[in-house]
This record gives C-alpha cells, structure tokens and sequence, in this order.
C-alpha cells in the first residue's frame, strides 16, 4: 500500500528530516513512531504531495503523489498534529464542506458528516460552534473531516495529543475501531509507543529519518519461554520455595514482586501452582511472558530509549 | 420492500446501523472548486455563520442600495438621475472599499489563522484551486453588492420611462454598469486578496487593505495638486485601484466633459498590469505556502 524507495527529505539544504528511508507497509493499523523529530510528519506529508522529496521516492496505492496526487488525495483522509479548524462554523457545516472538498455530491456530503460525527460521538453537538468545543472534541472533528468521505487510507499525525488519559483512550479505541470494523488502513503517527502497540497491527519505527525496524506486531512480541508469576503477598517466601523445588527464579528488574520462572517443561506450572497452594498465597496472576515491543527497540539500539521511556511513563 | 424483521423493529428507537462504506459518485477536483467558491461565497456575506459576521458585508450592501433608492425617488420625481450607473461604484466608493477590506480576509486569513489550508490541500483540489476560488468568490460578492443597487436603478428607471426605445436605451447603460461592476469586481478583488493572503490576522489585513486603497488615493490627489490641471488629475489617478478603474471607465465609455487626452491605454495597462500582478503573485503564494 506505502512503499518508500530511499526517500530523503532536507528542508532549506541543512536540516535532513527523511534520510534514505526504505520501507513497504501492507495495510492494517499501522504504528508510525518515532521521537519529535524523527520525520514521521514529512513522511505523511511527502505521502500527500504535500512537500516534494529531496530525494528518492514514495507511492500509495502504487501511485506517485507528485503525480497522480488527485487520486491519491481522493482516497486519503489526513488529520494533520496542529489545530486545523476553524472555531466559528459548527461542526456539521465544517465536516459538510470538507466532504466536498474530497468530492462527495453536496447532498451525499451533508448526510455523511452526520454520519461521521455519530461515529466519532459528536453527534448531539454537531450544530455547535467548534470555538466552543473541549480538546477532545475538536480532535475528534478533525477525525471526522478525514473520514467524511470514505477513505481507503486515513493516515493521523498524533491523534491523542493533548487529550487526558480517557479522551486517550477513547480515541484509541475509535481508531481501532476504523481499522477492524471500518475496514479503513490506519497510519497513526506517535511518540508514544505504549500507545499504538495497544491498537496496531504493523510498527514501523523512525528515529532521525532512518528507518529502526518495521515488522508485523506479532513477529515482535514472540513468546519468551519465561513465567511470570505474581503473589499479592509473601513474594520472597515463594521464591525460597521455588528455589528449593529446583527452579531458577529471577527477579523482574522494573517490579520488584514479579517472579520470573524459565519454562523448562509442562511441570513447571504445576510447580508453581502446587507451591502456591501449600504456602496459602494470594496468586495474582501466572502467565507466559512476552517481549514487550519497546523492549525489543531498546534491545536493537540503545538510541530508541526515548521511545521506550515515553512508553513507560 | 420492507422485511419482516424490520416491521416488527418498534418505531422510534435509533439502531446503529455500524459503519457504511460509500460506493457512491466521486466528483473530482473541479466539483471541490466549485464547492469551495460557492463557500467562498456564503462565508464573503457571511452566511451560515454567526450575526457578527454579517455586519460589514451587509452594511455596504444595504448603503449602496440605499443609494439606488435614493436615485429612483428623486429621479421619479424630477426626472434627473443624480447617480448614474457608471457612477455608483465612484460615489460608494468606501462602501465598496469596507466591504472588500473585511471580506477578503474572512476569506483567506481565517485559513492561515486556523491552520485548515493542510485540509484543503490534502484533498484533490490543486493549490491553484484554491487561489481561483477565492479570488471568483470575492470578485462576484463586490459584483453582487454593485449589481443589485443598478438592477434596483434599472427596474425603478424602466417603469418611470415612456417608450420601448427609452427602455433599450436604459438597458444598454444597465449593462455598461454591469460590466464596469465586474472590472472593478476583479480588479480590487485580485489586490485585496493578495494583501490578505499574506495576513494571518484578519483586523491587521482589514487595515492593510484599506490603509493600501486610501493612501494611494491619497498620494494621487497630492500629485493632482502638484502637477495640476487634466495631466496632474490623470497622473494623480493612476495610484489607487478605484481610481484607475475610473480613468479607464471614462476612457471605455466615452464619458463627456472629460479630458483624457491620451492617457485612455495608459489606464488600461495599467488596470491590466496590476490586475495580472496581482493575480501571478497570488498563485505564487499559494504554489509557495508550506502547509
């Protein structure tokens, strides 16, 4: 659906925003992530036909954006980072236009920015003034306008930026929503990578222009072969026992009272489980342990700990 | 038809009905444009917006059409026209110069100031596009505010006329103002639209616009007084827009007891030169603008 073929981008000759990036995503809910600055937004941009690339070359849908940018545009909804909207037109006027602007009949228009609002849950305020509206309200019209028309392809530059933890969330999982119900590709742009890896399929991860990994997410977070166990109390009596059972028990480095057990055969949970039992612990939980996806880029290089810092707090 | 299943559905109860695809007619670019010029349209008279947004462009509308009525009256009454059609758009020139100072920024500004244009610009509508809207929506809502006062002259002039001869002759100087109405529509619509383009804050292009439009026509009256006579009045004309558009009107229609000499083509470069300026640089700024 995307593919970058060595793109560069430098604004004004100095500042190199894309360095040679190389990279194809199948559609899905795609996770573009990256520090402020990674070049995630030219990325988009350069997509669109929005900038000219320096160098190399981008397509979607096979087609070139310099080119062929009116029907790359037509099948596009773009939600830029900034505030886009204006404060004095009520949303269902302002969605209606920009409907019209991708090409819907003016009638067919006005029908689906009712439509769109619903799905983004604005729709008992569509007639007000967006001057009026909250940060998360204005975030979900500027959703609503790059979907009023149907895209194939939405692509959204930091969706949940400024929103509290619950607009986060909601806006989560609205986007997706469109991209499993919807059936619409999703590119969301983030600095947060705890909170794309929730809703992707896909991550590609940018830092300073190039490209640090790309893959499905489920190839990343690969089964480890490790227990974890938690008690809600007695911890270290666990571990005594589990030692002397035989097992070879690890302390989590971030949570202290989480027990890492390698999973050397099917016994081994009956282990645990038994000495659980005999020792009358709360058992909090007990599950197989799987990389987390930001460990995996702290692992690949050291210089993603932005990323995986942002994703902890 | 309906089924079975949706009879029984109880009436009044809302059902999501889920998402649906739109397999529908894509119109393409020149439908956005025209979208986009028919809101351009709505937003000049501010239509569809809140009553703050009306005052200006509706003002200058409702004076210049009190001036039509004004004609009608007095003409029905001593048979003389004090404004003529070619006059209007002369005499209600501030009328002419508030409407376009305050529209031209709703039209562009807001957008700087709001950051939509990556909106736009992310849809199949070329940066040209836009540029073409907006200056064909200004140029018709200063058409529209000079047209309706002539049409109201013309209707109230044709009933106080005797003779299907009288009436041509009226209709021919009806349509003289209409196509002066469009000169001046494009011309003052391509300078303020430029100036406005470059302002994000729409009071401070409001004032650019106008402080542009009065100080030229201020620097030409002072070179009037200088130079003096007919060579000092067409110089002095040859600054401001609304003054221009006067020199080549009275060379176009052949205005009596005017002396042009031979400034009649210098007026109309000049009008053509600023106009296409005007214009160029407008597509130029929105080929440049980084979004």
């Amino acid at each position: 659906m995307i593919e970058a073929q060595a793109l560069t981008m430098r604004y004004g000759g100095r500042v190199t925003a894309l360095d040679t990036l190389t990279v194809t995503v199948e559609p899905g809910v795609i996770g573009l992530v990256g520090a402020n600055g990674a070049g995630k937004s030219t990325l988009i941009k350069l997509m669109l036909g929005l900038l000219t690339p320096t160098s190399g070359a981008v397509r979607v849908f096979g087609l070139d954006p310099l080119r062929d940018g009116e029907s790359i545009r037509a099948r596009v909804g773009y939600m830029p980072e900034s505030d886009a909207l204006p404060p004095d037109l009520p949303a269902a006027e302002f969605v209606t236009h920009m409907g019209r602007m991708s090409g819907l009949p003016a009638a067919v228009a006005r029908e689906r920015a009712s439509e769109t609002l619903r799905h983004v849950g604005l729709y008992e305020e569509r007639y007000r003034q967006i001057g009026g509206y909250s940060t998360g309200m204005k975030q979900r019209v500027k959703l609503a306008q790059a979907l009023v028309h149907d895209p194939d392809l939405l692509l959204l530059d930091e969706p949940t930026n400024g929103l509290d933890p619950a607009g986060r969330d909601g806006m989560l999982t609205l986007i997706s929503r469109i991209g499993t119900e919807f059936g619409i590709a999703v590119v969301v742009c983030s600095h947060l990578l705890g909170e794309v890896e929730r809703i992707c399929d896909t991550l590609v991860a940018i830092e300073a222009g190039r490209l640090l990994r790309a893959d499905r997410i489920d190839a990343m977070t690969t089964v480890q072969g490790v227990l974890a166990v938690e008690v809600d109390e007695g911890t270290d009596v666990l571990a005594a026992r589990l030692t002397e059972l035989g097992l070879r028990v690890a302390r989590d480095a971030q949570a202290e009272r989480l027990l890492l057990v390698p999973l050397e055969s099917d016994r081994t949970y009956d282990t645990i489980m038994q000495a659980v039992a005999d020792l009358d612990l709360p058992l909090h939980r007990l599950d197989e342990r799987r990389h987390h996806v930001s460990e995996l880029f702290a692992q690949r290089s050291g210089s993603v700990e932005e990323v995986a810092e942002h994703a902890h707090r | 038809m309906p089924t079975g299943e949706q009879i029984r559905q109880p009436a009044g109860v809302i059902h999501d009905i889920g998402y649906q695809r739109y397999n529908g007619v894509r119109l393409g670019r020149a439908h956005a444009t025209r979208s986009l010029y028919v809101h351009g349209v709505r937003t000049v008279f501010g239509l569809g917006r809140g009553a703050k947004s009306k005052v200006f462009p509706w003002f200058a509308a409702a004076g210049l059409l009190l001036f039509a009525v004004v004609d009608v009256a007095v003409r029905s009454q001593t048979g003389t026209m004090p404004i003529h059609y070619l006059d209007l758009a002369k005499d209600g020139v501030l009328l002419v110069l508030l409407f376009i100072a305050t529209a031209a920024p709703e039209l562009v500004s807001r957008d700087l100031r709001n950051k939509t244009l990556p909106l736009y610009f992310s849809r199949p509508l070329e940066r040209i596009d836009y540029a073409v809207a907006k200056l064909c929506a200004l140029a018709t809502g200063v058409f529209a505010i000079l047209a309706a006062p002539m049409l109201v002259i013309f209707i109230g002039g044709a009933f106080s006329l005797d003779g299907g001869h009288a009436v041509w002759h009226e209709f021919t100087d009806f349509l003289g103002g209409l196509v002066l109405a469009a000169i001046i529509a494009i011309v003052d619509a391509a300078v303020a639209l430029l100036i406005a383009s470059l302002l994000r804050r729409s009071a401070v292009a409001t004032a650019v616009i106008a402080g542009y439009f009065l100080l030229t026509a201020a620097i030409g009256g002072a070179i009037e007084g200088i130079v003096g006579g007919d060579t000092g009045k067409n110089v002095g004309r040859m600054f401001s827009p609304p003054s221009i558009v006067d020199g080549l009107k009275e060379w176009i229609f052949r205005i009596q007891g005017t002396d042009l000499g031979s400034f009649g083509p210098v007026y109309l470069a000049i009008t053509l030169a600023m106009t296409g300026v005007a214009i160029a640089l407008l597509f130029l700024r929105y080929r440049k603008v980084s979004v």
